[in-house]
């Protein structure tokens, strides 16, 4: 091979190194990459069954990833999400089990226990969200004060231990799979994909933005940011009530004490990797599932390849600078 | 610049997993050669003639407070003894944070075709994840409060119930069946639950005065800041019950500082070294008792696993299979028989 031949090869190499937008990638091509680093790693990635689990481990913290991401996009942070969780999935247990004491239909438990759950979700996402819009609390704060609230009332109710259902078929349906998706997979890319439309293709999407990138603008446009907030920080309430129905169905139970524990930083953690910028105004859904999924495929490989447990904390908030740093490179 | 930065980055995260799957595998002889001349000297514990066999998973809670640390030490000690002696048995460790992460952890270790699990449970809320592993023809062995349903061949458990009413008694005894005691509970949970309410149930039986229960969650300057609230609210207490060591030594320190003299007991439990020590030495006028709780309870689970597994059981038990509860007994421990619950390794991580 002479110069002039090495030289083109070079530059076709560059030219596809260009052709693909890296920044904007980055989430997906570090997930290919994991996948690819993983299943030479461990014989036992590539099981069906093993992306199968990975794909149901991620969905419950995704779905709550993907509210967080519209929160984020304001600028704002909801960290109670966890908590909310556990009082979500209490509530939903709690008012199932006394419909099943009454009557004894199964199906229709699952339905009230539903709508419980958006209910109690969506109410505890309000109570946030009048605490910033209304209270004007800084979102941190705020949030950092209904954790700790509904953590408690969630140990209160359930006296500090676990509150079983007593409605088997709740067990079966957060197991269950279609087309060997599982349900909460079909959830997550389900709402993955109308929130990401409600993020780029829609006024509601394009104010969520604006207000995140300059709330004063935003104001003098005749934009009304109180509004577009409130409805964010509804919307993650909703997510979290969904997600807490999965996850409570998936153990047919819930542990007041350990469900949703630390979920707030893994969902932050996934919309940070997914490409999100911290300081709002943008950011992407479909990164989000990236990121969460990325998140999935390290806890996944490490227990694979037999990574000591007290590394894997280590492994992932390497990712999760490294992240943020190619986020910095952006800016 | 920017693609090779970002290259760059992926080489480090390569390099730094790479790394880490190193150290992993270097993992096993190093924690394996001191075990191994350990084996000669306790050859009684574990009989190398039998050839035992298996993939064996242990999911366990992250070590998070200082019992959950002397769990994740016998893990080490029961692993390095049992590969030491049967070199066809295999083990695969995984550690977890949350509930939801040890459910993951589970379902990663049945991937890996295990034959046998022993899981320490978070809850029992894990009960559906546990039955599948069961179903699936998996040897369970299931620790503490663990399963709401009998999906196990063996559960192991403490005596939370005997834990504290052994406790209870024994500060009346000291007492004389009167007096004034305040207790400083752990996270609260269904074992806190329970144990806090023998507790109250037991004082009332004996005549003492519970003037107050505030969580300390198992740590030790938590439960420093309770034991300062006591003093200053409480100006006459006879007795303090943790019910657990660490917290029992932020109490004392709190006490200490405090200046105060009243104070004759302070009781926590576990079994801790150092207060196994200072009952052996008598060199804490304040600390004269402990009641068991055994964190080697675990190490038992996986020996139960590996004889369960290989349709084993104990010498001179007649059936055919092990027994599906095991409750292991809370014992007192006084200076009398102090020594013989002193581990001098535990937690020397070597």
């Amino acid at each position: 091979m002479d110069a002039a031949e090495g030289e083109k090869n070079t530059n076709i190499f560059m030219r596809i190194l260009n052709a693909v937008n890296w920044q904007k990638n980055a989430s997906f091509i570090a997930l290919v990459f994991l996948v690819i680093l993983s299943s030479f790693l461990s014989p036992y990635f590539l099981k069906p069954q093993n992306l199968i689990n990975i794909m149901r481990q991620v969905s419950y913290t995704g779905i709550i990833a993907l509210g967080m991401t519209f929160v984020i996009v304001t600028a704002g942070i909801d960290l109670s999400v966890g908590s909310v969780v556990a009082f979500t999935g209490s509530v939903v247990i709690l008012t199932m089990n006394a419909y099943l004491n009454v009557y004894n239909n199964e199906v229709f438990a699952i339905v009230i226990g539903f709508l419980v759950g958006l209910g109690v979700g969506g109410l505890a996402g309000a109570f946030n969200a009048v605490m910033i819009t209304r209270g004007k609390i800084v979102p941190f704060i705020a949030t950092l004060g209904s954790m700790a609230i509904f953590r408690s009332l969630s140990l209160f109710i359930g006296n500090a231990g676990e509150i079983q259902s007593h409605n088997e078929l709740y067990g079966s349906f957060g197991m269950g799979s279609f087309l060997m998706i599982p349900v909460p997979v079909f959830f997550l890319l389900g709402l993955g994909f109308v929130l990401n439309l409600i993020l780029n293709n829609t006024r509601y999407g394009r104010y969520l933005s604006a207000v995140g990138s300059n709330q004063k603008v935003a104001l003098f446009s005749a934009i009304n940011v109180n509004k577009i907030k409130f409805i964010a920080y509804t919307l993650t309430g909703v997510l979290v009530g969904i997600s807490a129905i999965l996850l409570g169905s998936r153990f047919n139970a819930v542990s007041t004490s350990n469900m949703g524990l630390a979920f707030e930083l893994d969902a932050i953690a996934a919309v940070i990797i997914g490409g999100t910028v911290m300081a709002g105004g943008r950011g992407t859904i479909w990164g989000t599932i990236f990121g969460a999924l990325i998140l999935g495929v390290i806890n996944n490989m490490l227990n694979m390849v037999g990574v000591s447990p007290y590394l894997q904390g280590t492994v992932k908030g390497l990712v999760i600078i490294a992240a943020v740093y190619v986020q910095k490179q952006k800016q | 610049m920017k693609k090779i930065l970002f290259l760059a980055l992926l080489v480090v995260l390569v390099a730094g997993v790479a790394f880490l799957a190193g150290c992993a595998k270097k993992e096993v002889p190093v924690a394996a050669a001191p075990v191994a001349v350990a084996a000669d000297t306790e050859a009684s514990e574990i009989t190398p003639a039998k050839n035992y066999s298996g993939k064996i998973g242990i999911s366990l809670p992250t070590a998070t407070h200082g019992y959950m640390g002397r769990v994740n030490w016998w893990v080490q000690k029961a692993v390095g003894d049992w590969e030491a002696s049967n070199p066809d048995l295999e083990f695969l460790v995984v550690a977890a944070d949350s509930v939801t992460k040890q459910a993951a952890d589970i379902e990663d270790l049945m991937i890996k075709e295990i034959d046998a699990l022993v899981c320490f449970p978070f809850d029992s809320s894990l009960t559906s994840v546990i039955e599948k592993v069961y179903n699936s023809g998996v040897y369970t062995v299931v620790l503490d409060r663990g399963a709401t349903k009998p999906v196990y061949d063996v559960y192991l458990s403490n005596d939370d119930e005997g834990y504290t009413r052994k406790g209870t008694q024994w500060i009346a005894e000291q007492l004389g069946n009167k007096g004034k005691i305040v207790i400083i509970e752990g996270i609260p949970c269904e074992i806190n639950t329970i144990r806090v309410d023998t507790i109250k149930a037991t004082a009332a039986k004996y005549n003492l005065e519970v003037l107050d229960s505030q969580p300390g969650m198992w740590n030790p300057e938590k439960a420093l800041a309770v034991m300062e609230n006591y003093l200053q609210k409480y100006p006459e207490i006879d007795a303090v019950y943790t019910a657990d060591d660490d917290m029992m030594k932020g109490a004392l320190q709190a006490y200490k500082e405090s200046g105060r003299d009243d104070i004759k007991i302070f009781l926590g439990g576990g079994a801790d070294k150092e207060v196994l020590k200072w009952i052996m030495d008598d060199s804490n006028p304040l600390v004269k008792a402990n009641v068991t709780y055994p964190p080697d309870a675990i190490a038992t689970g996986i020996g139960l696993a590996v004889m369960g597994l290989n349709n084993q059981v104990f010498e001179g038990f007649y059936q055919k299979k092990l027994p599906i509860r095991i409750i292991l007994a809370a014992e007192l421990v006084t200076k009398e028989n102090a020594e013989q619950y002193y581990v001098a390794d535990e937690l020397n991580f070597k």
